[in-house]
């Protein structure tokens, strides 16, 4: 792959794997008390009590990596026409009929429901977190707001691992975009079949360059 | 306690021994004849080597204010006045209440960590407990505390072990009154009767047996005087179950959720292996760059456009 456009600076791409490495940690320590048959992932982080330790950090550290992630990538994520008609054609997404699609910018219309998705699961996950925090926190909450906070804090979990399944998916599948989020380069060709309209626009910024 | 008396044990999935027939045990706890001596409060701690802070004095009986992981019963004191005008005084020995369905086992997230004997009686192992405090949160009745000092969450284990060796827990011996009895659960609940019966005869129409149901029944039951009216002593609930959050939260939804994400999964590498990779054909015409660079020096490059 040809070296033509950067992607994403290596701050973007340190703070992206920063999140990544930290919701793993948070994700198998949480997944470790979520069902009994996954408790063995606590050996990873020093038996049960310290996985409950940990955990809520982890997922704090995660939350700030993220807050900060969504602040540089926010502005790239917003609604447009163009990503309604882009969802009505999903057929034309999942079978590599990129051509029929319109142009996307920067952002496909499913990447940028992901964003939002994981913006909302990372707020829910903080505010309910804290509420069920035992050591710190719990006691200044009522039963009922902890009992409804276990469950959500499970739930917008689950929304959010599943989320990162598709989203590590949509990387394996859509060759060259882990090497860019790892190197940060992206090929002309790359840019202009699955980010079009973003590609005209790099391309004007450089002003011909080349 | 042997072994194969564990007939239910947190965060397990596969079934328990069940082969042992056991009776079921209970503590009945009569509010009528308790004069809130606390003995018990002195005699559980003895027992289990239990020294509480010395608390303050905060204007009520109550002493200490609440369960702590120190203090696994505490007398908790209602002055009711009823509608004759009468002041009656309510004194409920609140702990543990041993449920046949026990919230705390069903929210805890560690294996073996709360285990339920085949007598009925609902034990923690502060061994395997990692201190999260979902005990706290399935319990209908706010029992288990968690301990500042381990973080290990504790509450009264109905003497499980004197009980294991054909003895009375420590409360029941030492009742001044006989207010606490400890028997088979038959027993406990024909004792129950006979005073009903003679409260009823002393004109508490509404007295009655706490042994709600909503949590399967309990291993520890009270006689009240005002049965229709639990929440009168101190807050007892009047019906009392596990929170549908907890249920939703710790039921039949987790293993769907794991399906769920093994599902999500799945559909990722059928897709890879139906639909394949999405590749970027580089065979496009290089813009600008020419693709082979001379790097030899001895070879001169000659635009004809600019003659130098």
């Amino acid at each position: 792959m040809n070296k033509d456009i950067e992607r994403y600076t290596p701050s973007e791409r340190s703070n992206h794997w920063a999140v990544a490495i930290l919701f793993f940690l948070a994700g198998l320590s949480g997944l470790a008390l979520f069902h009994p048959s996954l408790f063995w992932l606590s050996n990873f982080f020093g038996g049960g009590p310290w996985t409950r330790i940990l955990h809520p950090f982890l997922g704090v550290a995660m939350f700030i990596f993220f807050i900060w992630l969504a602040m540089r990538f926010a502005h790239h994520n917003r609604w447009e026409k163009a990503d309604g008609q882009w969802l009505k054609q999903w057929k034309d997404v999942v079978n590599n009929r990129e051509d029929k699609l319109p142009e996307v910018g920067r952002y496909n219309a499913g990447q940028k429901i992901l964003f939002w998705v994981l913006l909302l699961c990372m707020l829910v996950l903080l505010a309910t977190g804290v509420v069920i925090w035992r050591q710190y926190f719990s006691h200044l909450f009522g039963i009922e707001l902890i009992r409804i906070s276990a469950l959500l804090h499970a739930f917008a979990a689950w929304v959010l691992i599943c989320s990162i399944i598709v989203h590590i998916y949509a990387g394996i599948w859509i060759k060259g975009s882990i090497s860019a989020m790892l190197h940060g380069w992206v090929s002309r060709a790359w840019a202009r079949k699955h980010h079009g309209a973003w590609y005209k626009e790099v391309s004007k910024e450089e002003g011909g360059k080349h | 306690m042997a072994s194969q008396d564990i007939i239910a044990r947190s965060a397990t999935t596969t079934p328990m021994p069940s082969v042992r027939q056991m009776d079921d045990v209970a503590k009945l706890i009569d509010v009528s004849k308790c004069i809130g001596c606390k003995a018990c409060q002195v005699a559980c701690s003895e027992w289990n080597e239990l020294r509480d802070e010395v608390g303050h004095n905060h204007g009520v009986y109550d002493n200490p204010m609440d369960l702590t992981a120190e203090s696994w019963t505490v007398m908790r004191f209602t002055e009711y006045e009823s509608d004759a005008g009468n002041l009656e005084w309510l004194i409920r020995k609140d702990g543990c209440m041993h449920c046949a369905e026990p919230g705390c086992l069903a929210a805890c997230p560690s294996p073996g960590a709360i285990v339920k004997y085949a007598n009925g009686i609902v034990d923690f192992n502060q061994d395997k407990c990692i201190g999260c405090g979902y005990c706290i949160t399935g319990c209908p009745f706010n029992i288990p505390r968690i301990s500042q000092k381990d973080h290990k969450a504790y509450k009264c284990s109905l003497c499980s072990d004197r009980v294991s060796v054909g003895l009375e827990p420590a409360c029941v011996k030492t009742c001044p009154t006989g207010a606490i009895v400890f028997g088979s659960k038959e027993d406990m609940k024909e004792h129950a009767a006979e005073r009903i019966v003679d409260l009823k005869s002393r004109g508490f129409e509404n007295a009655g047996l706490y042994d709600p149901q909503g949590v399967g029944g309990t291993h520890v039951m009270y006689v009240l005087h005002h049965a229709d009216r639990p929440s009168l002593y101190a807050g007892l609930p009047d019906d009392p179950g596990i929170s549908p959050m907890v249920s939703l939260w710790k039921g039949v939804t987790k293993p769907l959720a794991l399906l769920g994400m093994g599902l999500v999964a799945l559909f990722g590498f059928f897709h890879y292996v139906r639909v394949g990779p999405n590749r970027v054909e580089e065979d496009e015409a290089p813009q600008g760059d020419a693709t082979v660079h001379k790097v030899d020096p001895s070879v001169r490059e000659f635009d004809p456009k600019s003659p130098s």
